[in-house]
């Protein structure tokens, strides 16, 4: 079965809780005792209709303020694929969630209440969806009942929306309209009688026609190495295997590879999965590599494909989006993970900060808050493996931790 | 669990044409199950990031799967971590047996704390009254435990889909020295990595299937021919009804008044917590496959018979603040 990750990302009541649980309710993925808590809890609070936000609302403080605040994860599925939606609040406070929410999608739905249409949070739902290249946009405008099912107000919206695609940087993210109501139910998974002059498809129609393979993002093969796997038993006894995820794209046996940062070449020998032998490891299988020589490997180490070598360097650039609440300071230390690797890092400048709304740059920066996103120079202890995030999303991207309290405090786009 | 053999192993893949003579013998690639990818990674994950981790039994379907994806993570060594069970002492026999089977077959060090020791040494309280259950009590063995082994990272079943709490769980959750899960302060998770850095003396739960639905998990069961207890399948038990949920009769552990009338009927479970709070559900799936078939047209959730979780709306989030699993 595949499975597809999808980020939501709305204002604050534009109906996104709403939208989820409708997705739910129409491809019958509710259960009956969390229909009739749905019910129960609706009738309680005196609504007229069914409040499907309380399928997705998961913490009592959530509930108490009517508002979703972290990121929540729902499952439904159709006979053809499993989604997976990560919840991501849209407030301009919870710019953390959205990165780290679209950061595992390969579609996002950007809700717009049609009352209100492009507000300035529009502008950062799609900043974001965009910076982090995530391939598909559903751009869903809402509350459509609201206005009539007007088609004049649908397109006057559209066209604001494509003014913001102008501004983008990431040109090649494919983006879908939508007109509907999540609460009526109309162009969500069933088409609406209520708009004749809408000829496309519904949301669901939309995401079931996704060719899983044309939305992931494919680069050039990388081999983190996670973990040695050395038996010493008897029967494995010079058993030395290279367990780790395969990125970008696959490796065979027989492939010529480098192995980073010794620049030892060797030749893969053996690719397994379980005890099982494979000529191929695909892209993101979870296999392990034996070589053919005997090479030093450990973890942190990468193995590519000779003459595909990734940038080996101690200094970069890269676009970072902080999320801790102590900032980012220039000359501050931290440690870079990038995949497996951790390295130590300085902060040589932070060179601008930029507005997650398309109103430009501010320069003259010396620290970061929470929620900021600036273009930053780093400088390592040790070079690492990397591609830029515009070739590689997992390879051109790392976390930075902050290791006075261990937090994942700040991600990062290789630039 | 049975034992995979080579020759036992399912492929379904088709022999391509092959270049290279030398691995003309091997089929294609391994299976596309996205899910089974990440929980693998994970599995590595927590070997490579922590020193003394552990993971959590409970002969239960979700973990009875965790130890067949950490098998698969580390082959051709063994697991390199034992297993814990907390026993809350009102587990189904059928289910302690199964884990004793298993455990032997696998060769894994097993590791058993007993809720009945927590409250021999005064630490807990036994509840009493018709939902007397020792589910809650669970969580101060379990954190004894951790103290006691010095665990840095216990892997556990729970899978986002549950419950609502739990849909907002991380797959590394760092607790503190008090076991305690700070909802509001968790590290965001990007991409695919994974922060496993923590002070001496806090400890991470991590949750490899966090992404598989009930259904997954029943699906892998299916195809990977894993053995599980046989209380999961259709089978005839002397229950009694309450709350419109149907509980075992057979021994005396979950309480029942003299009105509450004893009948046989034709049941399985589709979780195996602790008998006081695990409903059983009517079902004449007696296969893995009818099991599957019913999984995927039940309009019941599965925590729906979890009575724990109905004691209020935010009843597992107060659980896991606490330390639960």
């Amino acid at each position: 079965m595949e499975v597809l990750k999808i980020a939501t990302a709305g204002s604050v009541d534009d109906g996104k809780s709403t939208l989820i649980g409708r997705l739910l309710y129409d491809t019958k993925s509710l259960t009956d005792d969390k229909l009739e808590a749905i019910e129960k809890t609706s009738r309680q609070k005196g609504y007229d209709y069914l409040d499907f936000s309380l399928a997705t609302d998961g913490l009592v403080a959530e509930r108490e303020q009517g508002i979703t605040i972290d990121v929540a994860h729902i499952y439904f599925s159709t006979p053809k694929k499993s989604y997976i939606i990560a919840d991501t609040p849209g407030h301009v406070e919870y710019t953390r969630n959205m990165v780290t929410g679209a950061s595992t999608s390969q579609a996002a739905i950007i809700l717009i209440d049609a009352r209100k249409g492009v507000i300035e949070q529009t502008n950062r739902h799609f900043f974001i969806n965009n910076l982090l290249r995530v391939k598909e946009v559903i751009v869903a405008i809402n509350k459509m009942d609201l206005v009539d099912f007007s088609e004049e107000r649908y397109n006057a919206i559209k066209s604001d929306f494509e003014q913001l695609m102008g501004k983008r940087d990431y040109v090649d993210q494919k983006i879908t309209f939508v007109p509907i109501s999540a609460l009526k139910g109309d162009n969500v998974v069933s088409k609406s009688q209520n708009t004749p002059w809408y000829s496309g498809e519904t949301i669901l129609e939309h995401l079931e026609g996704l060719d899983l393979a044309a939305v992931s993002n494919v680069g050039t093969p990388r081999f983190p190495v996670q973990y040695v796997i050395r038996p010493k038993t008897e029967e494995f006894h010079d058993f030395r295997g290279f367990a780790g995820k395969v990125y970008g794209g696959e490796l065979n046996a027989g492939d010529e590879v480098v192995v980073l940062p010794s620049m030892t070449q060797s030749r893969i020998k053996n690719i397994y999965f379980h005890d099982q032998e494979y000529r191929t490891a695909p892209r993101r299988s979870s296999v392990t590599i034996t070589l053919e020589d005997e090479v030093n490997v450990s973890r942190g180490d990468m193995l590519v494909k000779v003459g595909d070598l990734p940038t080996v360097e101690k200094q970069l650039t890269a676009t970072v989006s902080w999320m801790d609440s102590n900032s980012l300071v220039t000359g501050g230390k931290y440690v870079v993970q990038h995949g497996v690797n951790k390295v130590l890092a300085k902060v040589d400048a932070i060179e601008h900060k930029i507005h997650p709304d398309y109103s430009g740059i501010e320069e003259n920066i010396n620290a970061l808050q929470m929620n900021d996103i600036a273009k930053v120079h780093l400088r390592l202890n040790k070079p690492i493996f990397y591609d830029r995030f515009k070739d590689h999303r997992t390879n051109g991207s790392f976390i930075i931790l902050d290791g006075r309290t261990n937090n994942t405090a700040g991600v990062g786009f290789i630039n | 669990m049975r034992v995979t053999h080579l020759n036992q192993y399912k492929v379904n893949t088709v022999l391509e044409k092959i270049k290279e003579p030398e691995v003309a013998k091997l089929v294609d690639r391994p299976n596309a199950n996205a899910l089974e990818h990440e929980a693998i990674y994970i599995f590595r994950e927590v070997a490579a990031q922590f020193e003394k981790p552990v993971l959590l039994f409970s002969g239960g379907k979700d973990s009875i799967t965790l130890v067949r994806l950490a098998q698969k993570a580390f082959w051709p060594a063994k697991i390199p971590f034992p297993l814990m069970h907390i026993d809350t002492g009102h587990n189904f026999p059928e289910t302690i047996e199964f884990r004793d089977k298993m455990v032997e077959e696998l060769g894994v060090e097993l590791i058993v704390r007993n809720v009945q020791d927590s409250i021999d040494q005064g630490k807990v309280i036994e509840e009493t009254g018709k939902y007397a259950s020792r589910n809650m009590l669970q969580t101060t063995t379990l954190l004894d435990a951790i103290e006691e082994f010095k665990f840095d990272a216990c892997i556990g079943g729970a899978r986002r889909d549950e419950e609502k709490a739990r849909a907002k769980e991380r797959i590394f959750s760092v607790r503190d020295d008090f076991g305690q899960w700070d909802e509001k302060n968790q590290r965001p998770e990007l991409f695919d990595m994974l922060n496993g850095q923590i002070e001496i003396g806090q400890n991470v739960r991590v949750f490899p299937i966090s992404n598989w639905t009930e259904l997954d998990v029943w699906s892998y069961i299916e195809k990977e021919d894993i053995e599980i207890p046989s209380i999961y399948f259709a089978h005839k038990r002397k229950t009694f009804l309450r709350d419109g949920l149907i509980w075992s009769a057979e021994d005396d552990i979950v309480f029942r008044s003299e009105d509450e009338e004893v009948q046989e009927r034709m049941v399985r479970f589709r979780t195996v917590g602790d008998m006081s709070c695990t409903a059983a559900v009517e079902s004449h799936a007696n296969t893995i496959q009818k099991v599957v078939s019913e999984i995927r047209d039940s309009k019941i959730s599965e925590r729906g018979a979890r009575i724990d979780d109905k004691r209020s709306e935010a009843a597992m989030e107060k659980r896991k603040q606490e330390g639960y699993f």
